[in-house]
């Protein structure tokens, strides 16, 4: 199994728990435990029961005709949109709040970038009946307003990051910093596959679920397992963690991840991590991260508050450097023409972040007979404000 | 012996005092570290300015913040710590920063650097213990370095002694579950953890840090430790201050009156 975790916590030279030692009995009990209690048959009952009756699983593989067509080739979207609350994030926020609750935790804290992690731990909190405050930076709560209602209306407390951009990585620094304050009652629910081991090999696992349907979802429309490519884009990197995870061995399977590039990788405002970035140390993990020479992090920029973040996933550090998933990036204004030419040719607006996916069609070579699997991690319903203001220009170059 | 080794030899109520360096301007270092010596401060943690402190708190994220503003890289530490050194022998003097800083700047070039510099020891919270024991203890204590680990009231015995096993110089006992420059008030079941460590027969002296701000709290410390570490309070006072030199000895006088 050579792109799982290793016993330390590490895919390849990636990995790891570079964290204070304020944090060192919280993670170090998860590292204990997490396989046994994620791996119970108490556990995988319940999670799959919420899965299935909560969110709305199994999402549907969707051969999308019209687009197909316009690239010569035959592409199915994995309708993550389709989920209760409106992203992928359920799947993970299910699996750590069963988890959250065995560990005897009263207290959620979350992070977030475009708020879909957000609203979808204030949703499972709500479930549980378990206090939760989220942190969001200041600027990702004025571009995502409607989901900041949405979390307050679950119940949670949204409470704005303001060191920094005021973005994704600040929010994460809050939510570790409160962690280190609260120690004993709080869970740490993180919603990448980032920070320190076990979080990203745990958040994998839960959205292997994705790949997990998206197998036998194949095998009856087409006959095989196993697509020609799949594509999916990369923030932290969670929704391309589960859309690869059961493709990881088997290496006929192209693995396309797309960062997003913002205003272009030259232009000083991107957050396009392998592009620009080195290896170092963000949020407890050892990976390629967006820093200058003394190691400060660099402020990122993308219009996509949930791609918006310096670094990317230890996993995904190991799949660019083994060669194992192709890098791609797309800028701004590539993935919203990449949205709206989804919701002209398909009637699916889908959230800024899936669009970076959508939007490297017209950059890769595809061919008639193959067949490619696009993520499409969420929905644009909180994207609206951004599509609205960018109409006139879309329908123009549409 | 170095200079850490020696003092809390000779020492009781060792008086710790963390600046961030280049704060409030960027050449203050020298000047601050020269007077807290005057007043009669007994060792001095200099911290390396950071873009993402998890460990901090508010106050030393806003002065790193506002350090890097003022321009202030690893170099310039280095040579403000020569300065240092060409008028101060005997204070122990260490440095505070992230692991990542040292990734960047190279581990070992770095520990070299902090050696010849004149820094006796390094406080890196981030820096698993396994992985200093298996990469980087051998080289730092060539160097004749003290790698100075926390531990935290939720760190078991077990793990305590094997910290103790990797930390030369001191402990740094992390007073109660916090970021840096929470102020609310030592309290009894702090006590008892001071107790517990001190009846711990470990081979490591320990000094207190984390929520140590006044008179009180840092005499309370006193009675298990062989001292204790004021930072963000430090901070807070020196922030707005038009005459450094006078704030500075108020508010060491007050501590040690």
């Amino acid at each position: 199994m050579k792109y799982q975790v290793d016993k330390n916590g590490f895919y390849g030279k990636f990995g790891g728990a570079f964290i204070p030692e304020l944090l060192y009995s919280n993670v170090e009990y998860l590292k204990e435990h997490y396989l046994n209690i994620i791996q119970d048959t108490s556990f995988k009952k319940e999670f799959k029961m919420l899965l299935k009756d909560y969110a709305g699983r199994p999402t549907p593989l969707y051969f999308a005709k019209r687009l197909s067509a316009k690239y010569n080739t035959n592409i199915f979207l994995k309708r993550e949109d389709l989920n209760h609350t409106g992203a992928h994030k359920i799947n993970n926020t299910i699996g750590q709040i069963l988890l959250a609750k065995r560990l005897g935790k009263k207290r959620i804290i979350a992070e977030t970038g475009a708020g879909q992690h957000g609203v979808a731990t204030a949703t499972v909190s709500a479930l549980m009946g378990l206090q939760c405050i989220v942190y969001m930076g200041e600027v990702d709560m004025k571009r995502q307003a409607p989901n900041v209602a949405r979390m307050e209306m679950l119940g949670a407390e949204v409470r704005p990051a303001i060191s920094g951009s005021k973005t994704l990585k600040d929010a994460t620094n809050e939510a570790i910093r409160d962690w280190i304050n609260h120690p004993e009652d709080t869970y740490y629910l993180i919603g990448s596959v980032v920070g320190p081991h076990p979080y990203p090999d745990m958040v994998a696992r839960f959205q292997s679920v994705i790949s997990e349907e998206m197998k036998y979802q194949m095998k009856e429309k087409t006959g095989s397992e196993n697509p020609d490519k799949i594509i999916a884009c990369v923030g932290g990197g969670s929704n391309a963690a589960g859309a690869f995870y059961h493709y990881l061995e088997n290496e006929s399977v192209e693995l396309i991840a797309v960062e997003a590039e913002g205003m272009g990788i030259k232009s000083g405002k991107t957050a396009a991590t392998t592009q620009t970035g080195t290896e170092g140390i963000i949020h407890g993990s050892k990976t390629l991260l967006m820093q200058n020479n003394d190691g400060q992090i660099i402020e990122p920029y993308s219009l996509s508050a949930g791609l918006d973040y310096p670094g990317i996933g230890p996993l995904h550090a190991f799949l660019f450097k083994s060669h194992r998933g192709k890098f791609l990036g797309a800028t701004d204004k590539e993935a919203l023409q990449a949205a709206f030419e989804l919701t002209r040719m398909e009637g699916i607006i889908p959230a800024l972040e899936s669009a970076h996916a959508l939007a490297v069609l017209p950059k890769i070579k595809l061919k008639k007979e193959e067949t490619v699997i696009i993520n499409l991690s969420g929905r644009g319903d909180k994207d609206m404000q951004t599509y609205s203001s960018n109409l006139n220009a879309l329908k123009n170059n549409f | 012996m170095n200079r850490i080794d020696s003092l809390i030899k000779e020492k009781k109520n060792i008086l710790n005092i963390y600046i961030t360096a280049g704060y409030p301007e960027k050449d203050d270092t020298v000047f601050i570290v020269k007077s807290l010596e005057k007043a009669g401060v007994d060792m001095i943690e200099i911290g390396m300015p950071y873009s993402d402190p998890l460990a901090d708190g508010p106050v030393i994220q806003h002065s790193s913040n506002r350090a890097l503003a003022n321009g202030i890289h690893l170099d310039t530490i280095f040579y403000q710590i020569q300065e240092i050194r060409k008028n101060i022998e005997a204070l122990p003097i260490i440095v505070m920063g992230y692991f990542n800083q040292l990734m960047q700047y190279g581990v070992e070039r770095f520990l070299e650097k902090a050696a010849a510099s004149g820094v006796d020891g390094l406080i890196i919270p981030d820096l698993p213990v396994d992985i200093y024991n298996e990469k980087y203890r051998r080289k730092t204590e060539e160097l004749e370095l003290d790698m100075i680990f926390l531990i935290t009231p939720q760190t078991s015995d077990d793990r305590i002694h094997q910290i103790d096993e990797a930390t030369r110089g001191f402990l740094y006992v992390v007073s109660s579950s916090s970021t840096t420059g929470n102020t609310a008030s030592l309290k009894k079941k702090q006590e008892s953890y001071f107790e517990r460590i001190a009846q711990m027969q470990l081979r490591n002296p320990f000094l207190v840090g984390f929520g140590i701000s006044d008179k009180t709290s840092f005499d309370l410390a006193c009675r298990y430790a062989s001292g204790a570490i004021i930072g963000s309070a430090f901070i807070k006072a020196i922030e707005n201050t038009s005459n450094l030199d006078k704030t500075i000895h108020q508010f060491i006088k007050k501590i040690k009156s």
